[in-house]
C-alpha cells in the first residue's frame, strides 16, 4: 500500500473510533437508565403521587409540576424570543446597537443556570411576591431558555436567501408584509424545531426552579399558577440526596431519570420529524 | 417618461456613478451594457428605491418618472414599486403556487376580489407567454418550473400590479438559449404597453431588444443613443472597442 493511503486508513480509523466513542457513551448513559428504570415503571408509577415518605408511589406530581413548567415558560419565552428576533435579524439592520443586543443575548446564554434561579427568587418570589410558584418558575426559565430562542429564531431567519426579500419588496409589499407572508412561512420548520429543543432544554433543569417553584413533597396538583408543584429534575435530586431512604429509593430514582429522558428525546424526536415534514410541503 | 438628472451615486466612499444624466422615453426598450462593475445594475436599480435597502449609500442628483422626483420625502415608496416592476437576474420565485405567486403583489396591496384576482392572474400570465404552458396546474408549486418558465413567472408577477414600467437585471442571464428567445420576444411584445429598462451582459441582446443604449465604464455613462448608432457608428472609442470586443 501507498503511504499516503496507509495515513488515509489510520485517520479514518481514528475518526471512525472517536465517533463511535461518542455514540457508545450516549448508548451506554441511555441503557443504564433504561436498564435501571425500567423496573420500576408501570402505569401506577406514572399516575400516582409519592407515598410513605416518598420511598413508594408514583411520580405522577412531578411529571403534571415539570410540564407545567415547560408549557409556561414556553408561553413567556417564544413570542417574545421570535419577535426580539424578527426584529433584530429582519429590521434592526446591522448598527452598533443591534450588536451590542447580539453579544449581550450571547451572554445571557452563557450565564449559569444557578443564577438565573437566584435571580428569579430575589425578583419574581421575593420582590413581585409570587413566592414559589408555577408563574415564578415558568418565569425563570422562560428567561433562561430566551437566548436559545432568539439565536435559533435568528439562524432560521438568516437561513432565507435575500432575493425572496427583494422579490417580495420589488411588488410593493411593505417589510412585515414580506415578512409575515414570505420569510415566516419559510422559516417555520427550522423556528418550530427550535422551540422543541428549546422546550427539551427546560425541562431538565434544575438549578432554576430550585428557589422558585419545585417543591421537596407536595402530592397533590396545582390549582393556580400561583401553586408550587413538584418537577421531575428536583424530585429526582431529592431522592438521591436527601430522601428518607436513599437505599430502598434507588429504583425510583432511575425510573424518575427514564420519565425524564423520554420526554427529552420524545420532544428531540418530534423536532426531528416536523422539520423533515414541514421541508417536504414547501418544496 | 424617466429622467435622470446630474446622479451621483456612493456605495460608502467609493463613488460608483459619476454625474448621470439620460431621459427615456415612454414605451420604449433602453439597454444599458457595459462591463462588470461599470455601475449599469446600480443605475436601474434607483429607479424603484432598491439602493435604499443597502446600507451606508448616498445619492445626489435627481431621479424623475413624468416630473416627479422619487426620492422626495413625500413619495411612498410601495406605489413607487407598484409603478415600476422589477424582474431579477435569477428567477426569484416564491415558494407558493404558480397563481399565487402571479397574485402575490395584488393581495399585498389590498386587493380581495377573487374574480378580478383570478381574471388579472391569467391576463399577466397570457401576457408574460406563460399561460399555455400552466393553465392546468396554476396550483402547483412555482419550483416545478424550468427556470425560464420561473423567469417568466417572475414577469408575469411582476406584470400583475400593472406597472408603467418595468426594470429588468439581466433576466436571461441565467437561462439556456430558448428560454433566453423567449424573454427576448417577450420584451419585444410588451414594449407597446409599458416602458422597459435592461441590464445585459449580452450586446446582441441589447441589439436585438433595443430602441435606445447606454453604454456605461467605470460609473460613467459613456455614450447613449440610439441602439443603431451605438452598434453602427459610435461616437466614443471606448464604446468601439466595447462592442468590438477588444476589452471588457
Amino acid at each position: 500500500m501507498k503511504r499516503k493511503q496507509i495515513e488515509q486508513t489510520i485517520a479514518f480509523t481514528i475518526f471512525r473510533l472517536l465517533g463511535i466513542i461518542v455514540v457508545g457513551i450516549l448508548f451506554w448513559i441511555l441503557g443504564f437508565i433504561i436498564y435501571q428504570g425500567i423496573g420500576v415503571i408501570n402505569w401506577e408509577f406514572l399516575t400516582t403521587s409519592p407515598t410513605d415518605g416518598m420511598t413508594a408511589g408514583g411520580i405522577f406530581p412531578a411529571i403534571v409540576g415539570t410540564l407545567c413548567l415547560v408549557a409556561g415558560s414556553a408561553v413567556i419565552a417564544f413570542p417574545l424570543g421570535i419577535l426580539s428576533a424578527i426584529y433584530t435579524s429582519e429590521y434592526a439592520g446591522n448598527g452598533k446597537i443591534v450588536r451590542f443586543i447580539r453579544v449581550m443575548t450571547n451572554n445571557l446564554g452563557a450565564i449559569p443556570s444557578i443564577i438565573f434561579g437566584l435571580f428569579g427568587m430575589a425578583l419574581f418570589v421575593n420582590t413581585l411576591g409570587f413566592g414559589d410558584s408555577i408563574i415564578a418558575g415558568s418565569l425563570t426559565l422562560g428567561l433562561l431558555t430566551l437566548p436559545l430562542v432568539i439565536r435559533t429564531t435568528e439562524e432560521a431567519l438568516k437561513a432565507i436567501p435575500d432575493s425572496f426579500r427583494t422579490g417580495s419588496l420589488a411588488l410593493g409589499a411593505s417589510k412585515w408584509q414580506t415578512i409575515s407572508r414570505i420569510i415566516l412561512p419559510m422559516a417555520f420548520p427550522n423556528i418550530i424545531t427550535g422551540l422543541i429543543l428549546s422546550i427539551g432544554r427546560i425541562s431538565g433543569e434544575t438549578a432554576p426552579i430550585l428557589f422558585t417553584v419545585a417543591a421537596y413533597f407536595l402530592p397533590k396538583l396545582p390549582n393556580s399558577i400561583f401553586d408550587q408543584v413538584m418537577a421531575l429534575p428536583y424530585h429526582l435530586y431529592v431522592i438521591v440526596t436527601s430522601g428518607t431512604d436513599l437505599e430502598a429509593t434507588r429504583p425510583i430514582a432511575y425510573g424518575t431519570a427514564l420519565v425524564l429522558i423520554l420526554i427529552v428525546l420524545v420532544m428531540n424526536l418530534l423536532a426531528s420529524f416536523l422539520r423533515k415534514k414541514l421541508r417536504v410541503k414547501d418544496k | 417618461m424617466i429622467e435622470a438628472k446630474d446622479i451621483n451615486f456612493y456605495y460608502g466612499d467609493f463613488h460608483a456613478l459619476k454625474n448621470i444624466s439620460m431621459k427615456m422615453d415612454k414605451h420604449t426598450v433602453t439597454a444599458f451594457i457595459g462591463p462588470s462593475g461599470c455601475g449599469k445594475s446600480t443605475f436601474l436599480r434607483l429607479f424603484n428605491r432598491m439602493n435604499d435597502l443597502i446600507d451606508d449609500t448616498r445619492l445626489e442628483g435627481q431621479c424623475l418618472i413624468d416630473g416627479q422626483n422619487i426620492y422626495d420625502k413625500s413619495v411612498d415608496v410601495s406605489a413607487l414599486r407598484k409603478r415600476v416592476g422589477m424582474v431579477f437576474q435569477k428567477p426569484n420565485p416564491f415558494p407558493q403556487s404558480i397563481f399565487e405567486n402571479v397574485a402575490y403583489g395584488l393581495r399585498v396591496d389590498g386587493v380581495r376580489d377573487k374574480q378580478l384576482i383570478r381574471n388579472k392572474v391569467e391576463e399577466s400570465l397570457q401576457a408574460a407567454a406563460l399561460w399555455e404552458e400552466v393553465k392546468d396546474k396554476l396550483k402547483k408549486s412555482a419550483f416545478e418550473l424550468s427556470g425560464g418558465q420561473q423567469q417568466r413567472l417572475c414577469i408575469a408577477r411582476a406584470l400583475a400590479i400593472s406597472p408603467d414600467i418595468i426594470l429588468m437585471d439581466e433576466p436571461a442571464s441565467a437561462l439556456d438559449p430558448i428560454s433566453t428567445s423567449k424573454i427576448e420576444d417577450l420584451i419585444y411584445n410588451l414594449k407597446k404597453d409599458y416602458t422597459i429598462v435592461i441590464v445585459t451582459h449580452n450586446m446582441q441582446q441589447a441589439a436585438r431588444v433595443s430602441d435606445k443604449t447606454g453604454f456605461f465604464m467605470l460609473g460613467n455613462l459613456v455614450e447613449y443613443n440610439d441602439t443603431k448608432k451605438i452598434f453602427l457608428s459610435p461616437e466614443m472609442e471606448e464604446t468601439q472597442n466595447y462592442i468590438t470586443g477588444r476589452f471588457g
